[in-house]
């Protein structure tokens, strides 16, 4: 048995993180489809620290720990020698928080995703800087509690769209996930692992320390998230064709604000305003969709 | 405008706390910050605190944006300020240099932890000291400062505030994690009793202005962006005017005078603790968290009829040679605790010369010293 086999198969290495994380969960699944001929490389963040503190590892295959800004760039240079040295099969990952996406990361993503380095790139979004104990990206969603963005001064901007800057690249692929929908993130993680290019995987990641939401709920509120249309799931090909993936039932928002600390801030028309933008936001993809169906 | 930036009175807080409250306390308006540990603490302060005294906090993308918008806020009239650790410190290089040539007025402190790299993000370091002098490129002079308890943490964010209006530079905090996440008692005095240097603005007419060229101490006047000057504030090397000037006559008096407001200045600069010098046949040098260790080896020198005693640095730059070179002519030795493998003790070596030993007393980080271990060093200079 090989150590993939042996780790793969068994829970009996564990993990450093906090119960009821998601990115674990996310990563688990994400290796289980893309095998043993994949190499992670992951920054500075929660990723790093809760997966690599031996043996609390859950990732059987290498890992390259890197600054916080240099995931992609990192990644490219992988991608460069193994392809140099024939392994062009083997799948370069990336795996990078939020904060390491959104915000530090941002330069070097957008330039592999111009260059459309062969690269998959996942980024476990938990809408913070969770590692460091909780401070504001700009993945944080409007109306947010962090330590940086404090009662009185919540954060007013919403999230930065990445599915929209990854398109105006026109990346192969792109596409969200979420722990919650699992045959729909392993479809989607098969398909991005076939294909070649720039790819990236916006993957929905509970932090129930950073969310002030109950570890079990984990589950529950990637759920809510899809149903009250906080984050649809959709792919994006070559930068152009929309395709949503799972019908919400479009539940009202106040359904998954109301189960984390995080939004209890919020006012009656901070939250109308939330409702408004999930609404609009999926509105949206539904025209994408239908356009290019009727194309 | 509704909170009080002072807060006077007496606090039970961290050097990071205390290190914000210095800056606010010395008329700091404008933070712009990045998450990292040992130093978030100083943003979270400043995210709570700023919006409610009038100032901005501005949480940015990266460390390059948050360095950048300090030397930004410093030209639309703020004192600004940020805070990081050894990752951040790394890519705010950069922009120290342009704050150093463009002589921009800003705080920047640094937390340090154990590296190279990510290393020991929560464990203490004094392993940027080098980095701190020599770590932009180019030649400069640069004033940085070690605080050794949360109460200098906050008095040092004040003297670090001064020193950069009054000799236009960007000041460095040096602090290390043990003193950023220790709590101890803080005393704020009252607000009229906080001595603070004002910005050295011009009192020339905008024709007349030059903004580079130095007054007798070798410092240019400032002036804010958006007053009628019209200037012309760069990277590249200038003259007065403060236009490009791409050749060695600008260069040369330029970068001179960039080092020489220090150098000669330094007396006026230089801030250390002397403890039992007097008799001394050998002297530790510290600073920062090490400096408590040390003292306490020295107290027990001293209780067994060893005559040790103790310099602590408080500017570590510019670095106090006088006081060094001074010492170096009358003891045995010199003993040099600091978490790293040596470098403020190549200082001391540079200074004291060959003419007597400087021991450094290495440690890589993670933990301060075992005080054994320095006890260990000043008996074999004793012997």
């Amino acid at each position: 048995m090989t150590d993939y086999e042996f780790c793969a198969g068994h829970d009996l290495y564990g993990h450093m993180a906090c119960p009821g994380c998601g990115e674990k969960i996310l990563l688990r699944h994400v290796l289980d489809v893309l095998g043993p001929e994949t190499i992670i490389v992951c920054p500075a963040g929660c990723g790093a620290v809760t997966d690599g503190i031996f043996p609390h590892s859950i990732a059987p295959v290498p890992f390259l720990h890197v600054p916080f800004g240099a995931t992609a760039s990192a990644a490219a240079g992988i991608r460069a020698g193994l392809d140099m040295s024939g392994r062009e099969e083997v799948t370069v990952l990336a795996w990078a928080g939020d904060g390491a996406t959104f915000d530090i990361g941002m330069g070097p993503l957008s330039a592999i995703a111009e260059r459309n380095e062969n690269i998959l790139y996942c980024c476990y979004d938990n809408e913070a800087y969770m590692n460091t104990g909780v401070q504001r990206s700009s993945a944080t969603p409007v109306g947010s509690w962090t330590t940086t963005t404090p009662r009185g001064h919540l954060k007013t901007e919403p999230k930065k769209n990445i599915g929209a800057i990854m398109a105006a690249h026109r990346i192969p692929y792109f596409a969200t996930c979420s722990p919650a929908f699992l045959d729909d993130l392993k479809m989607k993680v098969t398909r991005a692992g076939k294909m070649k290019g720039m790819r990236f995987l916006h993957l929905f990641s509970p932090c129930p320390p950073g969310w002030k939401s109950d570890p079990r709920d984990g589950i529950t509120l990637s759920r809510l998230a899809v149903e009250c249309n906080i984050f649809p799931l959709y792919e994006i090909l070559d930068g152009e064709k929309y395709r949503l993936t799972h019908r919400s039932q479009g539940l009202p928002v106040a359904e998954y604000l109301h189960k984390q600390g995080r939004f209890r801030y919020l006012s009656d028309t901070e939250k109308k305003i939330i409702q408004t933008d999930a609404d609009q936001f999926y509105g949206l993809l539904v025209s994408r969709q239908d356009r290019e169906k009727n194309r | 405008m509704s909170e009080q930036a002072v807060l006077t009175g007496e606090h039970f807080m961290t050097g990071d706390e205390a290190a914000a409250e210095g800056g606010l306390a010395a008329g700091c308006r404008f933070f712009g910050g990045y998450p990292i540990t040992p130093a978030t603490e100083v943003t979270e302060v400043m995210a709570k605190r700023l919006p409610g005294v009038g100032g901005v906090f501005i949480q940015m993308e990266d460390e390059m944006a948050s360095m950048n918008t300090l030397l930004g806020a410093a030209w639309g009239g703020m004192k600004s300020m940020t805070s990081t650790s050894g990752p951040g410190f790394s890519l705010m290089m950069e922009n120290l240099g342009l704050g150093i040539i463009t002589e921009t007025p800003c705080v920047l402190v640094n937390v340090q932890r154990g590296g190279p790299s990510t290393g020991l993000p929560t464990l203490v370091g004094q392993q940027d000291m080098m980095q701190a002098k020599w770590g932009s490129h180019g030649d400069y002079e640069i004033i940085a400062l070690a605080p050794s308890s949360p109460q200098e943490a906050f008095d040092f964010t004040i003297h670090a505030f001064n020193f950069s209006e009054q000799y236009r530079l960007p000041v460095l905090l040096m602090m290390d994690e043990s003193v950023g996440h220790m709590f101890e008692k803080v005393v704020i005095p009252k607000a009229e009793d906080i001595k603070l240097v004002p910005r050295r603005i011009t009192k020339d007419k905008p024709a007349d202005y030059l903004p580079f060229k130095p007054d007798d101490d070798l410092v240019p006047p400032m002036i804010e962006f958006g007053e009628g000057y019209r200037v012309h504030i760069t990277g590249l090397t200038h003259d007065e005017k403060g236009y490009p000037v791409i050749n060695a006559e600008a260069q040369q008096p330029l970068v001179r005078r960039l080092c020489e407001k220090i150098t000669k200045n330094a007396d006026k600069i230089y801030m250390y603790d002397e403890r039992e010098l007097d008799d001394a046949e050998v002297v530790v040098i510290s600073y920062g968290i090490t400096a408590r260790i040390a003292q306490q080896v020295v107290n027990e020198c001293r209780a067994e009829g060893k005559k040790v005693g103790h310099l602590r640095l408080i500017t570590c730059w510019p670095f106090p040679e006088p006081i060094v070179r001074k010492l170096a002519d009358r003891i045995k030795g010199f003993v040099v605790p600091e978490i790293n493998l040596g470098q403020m003790s190549l200082e001391v070596e540079r200074v004291a010369g060959r003419g007597i030993p400087t021991i450094c007393v290495p440690n890589a980080g993670g933990e301060v010293h075992n005080p054994e271990d320095i006890h260990a060093v000043i008996r074999e200079v004793l012997k």
